[in-house]
């Protein structure tokens, strides 16, 4: 963790995305008070909360593996902290079932967790964090154990709970697909340090540095080497000069095929660029609505429009002002 | 290609031989594997196990040379003295009452010994020490420690003017005394193997968990009580039935200490069948002793396991 300065909206949904290894889940154990910062302050609510134990910051929080107790049903698991926090007895009913009905699993309350599915297993965990009414919600990778199919769905039930609920939430992930679906705002992490925060788009289509620009979107932006910068572009921007609605504003880029990906929706081009940037390796990605044939190993005549031209400091690797190449 | 494969698995097999052959095949290898063990269950626990059940219904004493039938009258004989019934009674308290003492020993220790600290490999040592020691060894230094005469504890009680000289405690002496000092020297024997499995159940434990239960809001006591000793019972259990057997069936530190006085208040039924049918000659009767518990023990052995499945967690 290095000089990380973050704050969120009230009700904001923020992710934190970045690689394994990147800090993103040490932050947000930090924040929960799982582990101690060696300096600066955390605030939650506007009251700084660095010496307060994890049961007085009136957080919440899902593990990545549920962290269910394997010995409890899931009533008791839900009830468990409204029972820790002293939650009078006769109103721990009413809440449990008040969770439970939020995530649909009256039906479960007498079961244990190893009955469960993973999907099932982790509504309980979600249930059991927003029984108490936190005024964080912090979620460590919640879908990573859930099967691709299932994650779609789950994805969306937990951003329309989100929206209904309105707590703030931070979400950690290094799932870029999860990240640009879910978040409000998205704090891209690398090294223990947030590299660019900002909303999906604005980390998509604004990167402020090569590490984001490489690390969001599949297959990543184009980094080519210039005299005097890094230029990138994205591989769906690349595309046949023919393929543009007008020829105005494109900055040419002769491109000789090595590979072709066919994905369905689209197709993946693998190439070298000639000419200026001779020898750089580039992918360029086709929507199936563009036809123009492509033969490996031919040369084409192949254009980025001039706004989507993105510059960087060689040295740095930081986001610099567009000049004509 | 097929030849050369061919060629070299021949000439593998022809090195290994008719043993390797056997080697391979499961169906020869497991029952191999398996032989000794068997072997040695049968000759040195199976075998004294049904003599001792012979022993306990014949009429055999030490240099007899009839083995003759009598039926349950060694059982109906022992089970009417009052020494056995003394004896009986005292097993039951040594053994429940320092199995009890165990548990919580153990588990304040392994839950001590789960965080890390400077010098927890010297503590860790010296907790695991009782275990490796000789148990005859390190019961002669508890005669040491609790003798009428060269007693450490006696000899600092007085320096710091606890107790005069002339009301020293005897420790091994006084019937109520004896008992606490015998299931004292019994706890410190078993409280290392306890706390090793106590503390391994504890490991085993998802981090997560203990994250979860702090978020959650769970204070010292309510996660000590309703999340760490409920996911370590089923391994507890484990530790507990195995020192309660120990309890039962061990007499060593008995024999040492207090050879079952004074007045057998210390007598437990191994002691009791040592001397009855080992020192006394009698061995029908001291069979019978012995095996006086073992339903018992059984019970105990499958109630525990049952226990421990139906908790066991995943």
């Amino acid at each position: 963790m290095d000089s990380v300065d973050l704050s969120t909206k009230e009700g904001e949904f923020l992710v934190l995305l970045g690689p394994s290894g990147c800090g993103k889940t040490t932050l947000l154990r930090m924040i929960a008070g799982l582990e101690r910062p060696t300096a600066g302050e955390i605030l939650i609510g506007g009251r700084v909360v660095n010496e307060l134990a994890p049961r007085a910051r009136k957080i919440a929080m899902v593990f990545q593996s549920y962290a269910l107790y394997p010995h409890m049903s899931v009533y008791k698991n839900i009830a468990f902290p409204l029972k820790a926090q002293g939650v009078p007895k006769a109103t721990i009913p009413q809440k449990v079932e008040w969770a439970a009905s939020l995530f649909g699993i009256e039906k479960l309350l007498q079961r244990k967790p190893r009955q469960l599915s993973g999907g099932e297993r982790q509504r309980v965990a979600l249930a059991r964090a927003v029984v108490r009414e936190p005024s964080v919600f912090l979620l460590d990778e919640p879908l990573s154990n859930l099967d691709a199919k299932l994650r779609a769905t789950a994805r969306d039930e937990l951003q329309q709970f989100q929206r209904r609920i309105g707590i703030t939430t931070l979400y950690v992930t290094h799932d870029q697909i999860e990240a640009m679906g879910l978040g409000d705002r998205i704090a891209v992490m690398q090294g223990g340090k947030v590299r660019q925060i900002g909303t999906p788009s604005e980390v998509y289509d604004e990167p402020a540095d090569t590490f984001v620009a490489g690390f969001l979107g599949s297959p990543p932006m184009n980094v080519v080497e210039a005299p005097d910068a890094l230029i990138g572009f994205r591989p769906e921007h690349f595309l046949p000069r023919e393929a543009h609605e007008s020829p105005a504003g494109l900055t040419a880029l002769p491109f000789r095929i090595t590979r072709v990906e066919y994905l369905g929706a689209d197709r993946l081009i693998y190439g070298v660029l000639e000419g200026k940037f001779q020898g750089a390796k580039v992918i360029a990605r086709l929507p199936s609505t563009v036809m123009a044939p492509v033969e490996v190993s031919r040369r084409y005549e192949f254009a980025v429009k001039e706004k989507d031209l993105k510059f960087f400091a060689t040295a740095t690797g930081l986001r610099t002002r567009p000049r004509p190449l | 290609m097929a030849t050369l494969e061919g060629d070299a698995r021949a000439a593998a097999g022809a090195r290994a031989g008719r043993l390797g052959f056997l080697l391979d095949r499961p169906e020869w290898l497991g029952p191999l594997m398996i032989g000794p063990a068997v072997l040695y269950i049968v000759l040195v626990v199976g075998l004294p196990f049904f003599l001792a059940l012979y022993y306990s219904v014949s009429d055999i004493t030490m240099g007899s040379r009839t083995l003759g039938f009598v039926g349950l009258k060694n059982f109906v004989s022992v089970v009417s003295t009052t020494k056995f019934q003394t004896s009986l009674k005292n097993t039951f308290v040594f053994a429940v009452v320092s199995q009890v003492l165990v548990m919580v020993f153990a588990n304040v220790l392994a839950l001590a010994l789960l965080k890390d600290f400077r010098g927890k490999w010297l503590i860790r040592l010296l907790i695991l020490l009782p275990w490796v020691a000789p148990i005859s060894l390190g019961t002669i230094g508890w005669l040491w420690i609790l003798d009428s005469i060269y007693s450490v504890i006696n000899w600092t009680l007085q320096a710091l003017g606890l107790i005069s000289p002339d009301n020293w405690p005897m420790w091994l002496g006084i019937p109520h005394l004896a008992m606490g000092s015998v299931i004292t020297v019994h706890v410190w024997r078993l409280l290392p193997l306890a706390t090793v499995i106590i503390l391994a159940g504890l490991t085993s434990i998802p981090q997560d968990i203990h994250d979860a239960a702090a978020v959650d809001g769970a204070g010292f006591w309510r996660h000590l009580f309703q999340v760490t000793l409920p996911l370590v019972r089923p391994i507890m259990l484990v530790a507990a039935l195995f020192g309660l057997v120990f309890a039962f069936t061990d007499m060593i530190i008995i024999f040492v200490l207090t050879r079952g006085g004074p007045y057998d208040t210390t007598q437990v039924l191994a002691s009791l069948a040592f001397f009855t049918g080992i020192q006394g000659g009698d061995l029908a009767e001291g069979a019978a002793v012995a095996l006086f518990l073992f339903p018992l023990l059984l019970a105990v052995a499958v109630v525990f396991l049952r226990i421990a499945r139906r908790t066991e967690v995943t």
